[in-house]
């Protein structure tokens, strides 16, 4: 049986504008297995990035229930906030988002060192999942000596050291070219058929038809392609959208 | 923590400069709080130690309108006999100029007893002290400072020569061992007389002053009663005409106007001290804003509030500490350079050095922690998002 890693429920997020508020998050509600790999499509605007740092725990809805491996995300304080983020999730950045004083070994330790584990595990850890991106031999260069495509790996990398139970990409393929892009969506298609949960945020639907699953989002509001459900709550209020 | 040490360290040394400019600060005021410190209490020291070489039984008795009010020397005997009163030395003092030939020199002249050399603690180097004999008989014998018989004799041996006092001849009976000088005056540029001859001399039949040392140290303040009050019945109840100092007053003087020449000296170097934290403060903020982008990430990939203020008051303390060991190295060699050139005496305060680096310390953690703060402080959103 499949088990719900991840449960939305009716969250909404505003946002003030100038005075104006904004919803950038209609009543949105999705349900994610564990072993899924999500695509989450949308234009720039759609709130797909909002939706994003919510599931990413970043941000906090402001109604609506968020239920990640059980526990309840829009309860949280900073503090616990940020142990789910060190322990169970994995952020995969467009930009990579290396620190560019450290080297790659140090980059890939940094998010062991904040669960206090000693210099000799942590170097371990991280020396064993450079070697399953394949780039054990560069692992003392610092990112501005290696390409993109390879600090990207150096970033994934980092969001798998954890072992957290999501990986979250964002445009990961974004500022690459298409063969190196090519190479990090194989990469993480290996890492989904090995059992990570993946979820993948574009705007791209070519890069979105790489996932199993499709979810588009749009002013706001969820569709998921295929005709599935998004969890046991519908999005009927928007009753006018189609799963198309 | 050693590993935060360690991303501190990294992040100052990979912008050197400004990492230098900033510590400026700390290095000029822990070094200057120790080198206005150890110049100050080393003269202070010096002086002190000169004063106590005196010994430390030594009273001085002072006498003023000596026209209308005079202390002969047969009141001499009425000290003499206290009992808390070991021995006393009267003493007549003036300026002549001393003549070898054509060398002379302008030198102070104390007309004194046999009794000074014990009274004072001075020491012939060569030749002999006066004797009861030389004063009774008023021989015109003359002892020399060090200085004075450098100054006229050069390294030839004065003992036996004589030297014109004001026109008239002197034998040189002895020469002081060297004093060294106090408060910038020398003590060896003087000229010994018997007091008798000295008194012919300066035309003066009484006495400036007289020193008188006490039975033991522990009576120095009952023998000062004592004299206060023999002194007022020979001054008919008067105390206004002289006045009675042990060494202690003067050594207690000196150290408290030393004392207080040192706290507002310390005081001044601490305000640049205050002005470097301002300026680490003022970085560490230009850091935090700089590095927005790198504490999002931090943040995103699970950092605690608590990592991030860490990290950020660990580097303004790094700072700040570097600032002052550097300080207390650059103050302790600059001391050490200035008393080698000057030749004024110094001397380092242990507590002191510890106290100013420790203040320098203590500036990094309080102006460290506003910074450290804003950082902990941002949200992640907003962090990432900034470029």
């Amino acid at each position: 049986m499949e088990s719900n890693l991840i449960q939305i429920t009716d969250m909404n997020r505003y946002y003030e504008f100038g005075g104006e508020t904004l919803q950038v998050l209609k009543n949105v509600s999705i349900t994610i297995n564990k072993g899924d790999f999500v695509a989450i499509v949308g234009p720039s605007g759609s709130g797909k990035s909002t939706f994003m740092n919510m599931i990413g725990c970043l941000d906090q809805p402001d109604s609506g229930s968020y239920l990640f491996d059980g526990e309840a995300i829009e309860e949280m304080n900073d503090r616990e906030l940020a142990l789910i983020r060190n322990q169970k999730i994995g952020f995969i950045f467009q930009n990579f988002n290396l620190l560019t004083k450290l080297s790659a070994l140090e980059n890939v330790e940094l998010p062991l060192s904040y669960r206090g584990l000693s210099q000799k595990n942590r170097t371990n850890m991280a020396i064993q999942v450079l070697r399953e991106v394949g780039l054990e031999e560069r692992m003392h260069h610092l990112p501005s000596q290696l390409s993109g495509g390879q600090q990207q790996r150096v970033a994934i990398a980092r969001a798998l050291a954890g072992r957290p139970d999501i990986l979250l990409a964002d445009e990961p393929t974004g500022a690459l070219d298409q063969k190196t892009g090519r190479e990090i969506l194989d990469l993480m298609k290996k890492l989904h058929k090995e059992g990570h949960t993946i979820i993948l945020i574009t705007h791209d639907d070519k890069i979105a038809k790489e996932a199993s699953r499709i979810v588009r989002i749009e002013d706001g509001c969820l569709s998921e392609e295929g005709g599935i459900p998004l969890g046991n709550v519908t999005i009927n209020q928007n009753g006018s959208k189609k799963y198309s | 923590m050693s590993q935060l040490i360690k991303m501190a360290v990294k992040s100052i040394v990979s912008n050197k400069l400004r990492a230098f400019l900033t510590m400026l600060g700390m290095i000029i005021g822990v070094s200057s709080v120790i080198i206005l410190v150890s110049i100050s209490q080393g003269s202070s020291k010096q002086i002190s130690d000169q004063i106590g070489e005196l010994g430390t039984n030594l009273l001085t008795i002072n006498f003023y309108n000596t026209d209308s009010s005079s202390f002969k020397e047969k009141d001499l005997s009425t000290l003499k006999e206290l009992n808390s009163v070991k021995e006393v030395a009267p003493v007549v003092s003036g300026r002549v100029t001393v003549k070898n030939g054509k060398t002379s020199s302008e030198v102070s002249v104390t007309g004194t007893t046999s009794s000074y050399q014990d009274v004072r603690n001075v020491k012939v180097s060569s030749g002999r002290f006066f004797t009861d004999f030389d004063n009774e008989e008023r021989l015109k014998t003359a002892i020399l400072g060090s200085d004075t018989a450098t100054t006229l004799f050069g390294l030839s041996n004065p003992i036996g020569e004589s030297v014109q006092i004001n026109g008239t001849s002197y034998k040189v009976v002895g020469v002081l061992e060297s004093s060294g000088s106090s408060l910038g005056q020398s003590g060896d540029d003087i000229v010994l007389l018997p007091i008798k001859v000295a008194q012919r001399l300066l035309q003066n039949t009484t006495i400036s002053s007289i020193y008188v040392q006490a039975q033991n140290e522990n009576v120095v303040n009952f023998a000062k009663a004592n004299i206060e009050s023999s002194l007022s019945v020979l001054f008919g109840g008067s105390q206004d005409n002289f006045s009675v100092t042990n060494q202690q007053d003067v050594i207690d003087t000196v150290s408290s106007v030393s004392n207080t020449m040192s706290i507002m000296l310390g005081g001044i170097a601490c305000i640049s001290l205050v002005v470097g934290g301002i300026g680490i403060m003022n970085i560490m903020l230009v850091s935090v804003s700089e590095r927005t982008k790198e504490i999002g990430i931090r943040k995103a990939i699970g950092a605690q509030k608590m990592d991030i203020l860490l990290q950020f008051l660990i580097e303004s303390i790094v700072l700040s500490s570097f600032g002052g060991m550097i300080g207390v190295g650059l103050g302790v060699s600059l001391a050490k350079i200035y008393s080698v050139i000057s030749g004024t005496a110094i001397s380092f305060s242990i507590p002191v050095i510890i106290l100013s680096f420790t203040f320098s310390l203590l500036v990094g953690v309080m102006f460290g922690v506003f910074p450290a703060y804003k950082a902990s402080n941002m949200r992640p959103i907003q962090a990432l998002r900034f470029e």
